[in-house]
């Protein structure tokens, strides 16, 4: 069994692929079509600007291709931007439209977009404050910090997704400057609270995304990735 | 809310942790991999390695140390000592290390923060500050080249710019405290911590639990770090976490 992380020139996808061999699965880091879609599960991950990203993917080619993996039904995860991604659009940078694989968008902590991942607001807002060159505004609600960076403690909606399967709430370590309002309530798995209830885990159908980084969550990260790969492992067989 | 993290600190010198490290259950104690990823496994927060080699080939060697540990921890590391470019930051974080930490450099040329704040992100910048009370001036000073040299600057005012030019986090360590086992400097990380809106790790003079205890609460620290006390298994980590999480300290 393979998993594809898909190298679309954004960020270190190192510690991604040591982390899946370390659960015993074979990581292929790859940019290539054929390999994307021949894997039996798909990571998107990513670190940086949401635009950047998109653009990234658009001149590979890859955004279709993620297209059609999630089409065929290939488990697929997004971690951190890659979570994002999944989604309509993000306001960082003005707006900039994501894969629209799952409907909602990423607002800025504290931005005139900004809700709560339990009660979106609807009106788009325009942000343009680079996640990359945050220089510690104040501007989450309470005066939290920006960017939202450090372990903080997940709350599970949905405990009986099989991405939760076994697992307790506990801390995982987050980096992030914006965070997702899905349009769906029930495509959120789990939240965490920083000033507001802020979309941590979402899911539908084979397609999950992660705003933290399993791979840098310790124990219960590690056992996050591996109720993915068991998925993929599963409609493998 | 997010938990207070503890940061177990390496000093690795030419590939191999120096620095009194006495554990029983590793194999080679000088080994910084094995080492951290017995520290990932007791529950440590984060880890931080300060690389003190004097030799490029002592650098180099640093960064196939980030590239194993990268394999093998689950949780994010710091890499500091020696760094005074954008492209030594690249190097490291391409290895797989998640924050870059610097000191001397940052203080001799502050475009340094800028510039790698706008390439990698403030997230993966880590200002280190040593700083030492002057009772001239009534307040604390900066020190460079590892605690050897006074910079005439003032830490308050130092770790202001530092964050207005994108450092993501503050490394603080009081040059007071340091070695001492007396506790964190409180008054020199409550001022620091007031002073700036991004999260601060103080360092030097843990002794006890107590000490951690009192520089998450009256210090307003968010993350502390310790060495020689982890070192020495003075303290452990699951139990120092056990006795903040019982006297209502938000932990992992």
């Amino acid at each position: 069994m393979t998993i594809a992380i898909v190298d679309y020139g954004m960020g270190n996808l190192h510690s991604v692929s040591k982390a899946v061999e370390r659960l015993g699965y074979e990581g292929l880091v790859t940019g290539g079509a054929d390999a994307i879609l021949g894997a039996d599960g798909v990571l998107l991950p990513g670190v940086g600007a949401f635009g950047d990203a998109m653009e990234h993917l658009r001149a590979s080619g890859l955004d279709a291709v993620v297209h059609q993996a999630a089409a065929n039904g290939t488990p697929l995860l997004g971690i951190c931007l890659g979570m994002q991604l999944l989604f309509s659009e993000s306001e960082e940078h003005g707006r900039n439209e994501g894969l629209g694989i799952l409907p909602g968008r990423a607002v800025r902590f504290g931005g005139s977009g900004a809700g709560s991942a339990l009660g979106a607001g609807t009106d788009a807002g325009e942000g343009g404050i680079s996640a990359g060159s945050a220089t510690g505004a104040l501007g989450a609600p309470g005066g939290l910090k920006v960017p939202h960076m450090g372990w903080n403690r997940l709350a599970f909606l949905q405990p009986d997704s099989p991405l939760l399967a076994g697992l307790e709430e506990g801390h995982v370590y987050f980096v992030h400057s914006y965070h997702v309002l899905p349009e769906r309530r029930e495509d959120l798995l789990a939240v965490t609270d920083y000033g507001h209830p802020v979309t941590a885990i979402v899911g539908r159908g084979n397609v999950y995304g992660m705003q933290f980084h399993p791979e840098k969550s310790g124990e219960l990260g590690m056992a996050l990735l591996r109720n993915f790969l068991s998925l993929a492992e599963r409609d493998n067989n | 809310m997010l938990a207070k993290r503890i940061i177990p600190c390496l000093d690795v010198k030419d590939g191999r942790v120096v620095k009194g490290v006495n554990f029983v259950n590793l194999r080679d104690a000088g080994d910084p991999v094995e080492l951290a990823a017995l520290y990932d496994r007791e529950g440590a927060d984060e880890i931080v390695f300060l690389d003190i080699s004097a030799s490029n080939e002592g650098r180099a060697t640093m960064i196939e140390v980030v590239r194993q540990t990268a394999g093998e921890i689950a949780i994010p590391f710091t890499v500091g000592g020696g760094i005074s470019q954008v492209e030594d930051m690249k190097r490291i974080l391409r290895a797989g290390a998640d924050k870059i930490g610097i000191n001397t450099a940052a203080v001799l040329n502050p475009q340094l923060i800028s510039d790698g704040a706008r390439r990698f992100g403030s997230q993966c910048i880590v200002v280190a500050v040593d700083a030492k009370f002057n009772p001239a001036w009534g307040e604390w000073e900066v020190y460079t080249h590892g605690g050897r040299k006074p910079s005439g600057i003032k830490a308050l005012e130092w770790v202001k710019e530092a964050e207005s030019r994108g450092a993501g986090e503050i490394l603080l360590t009081s040059m007071d405290a340091d070695g001492t086992k007396d506790g964190f400097d409180l008054p020199l990380t409550s001022a620091v911590s007031r002073s700036v809106g991004i999260p601060v790790i103080a360092s030097g003079g843990a002794g006890k639990p107590d000490d951690f205890y009192e520089v998450f609460t009256e210090g307003q620290a968010d993350a502390a770090l310790a060495a020689t006390i982890f070192h020495y298994k003075e303290i452990a980590v699951p139990d120092l976490k056990r006795d903040l999480k019982s006297r209502g300290v938000e932990i992992r």
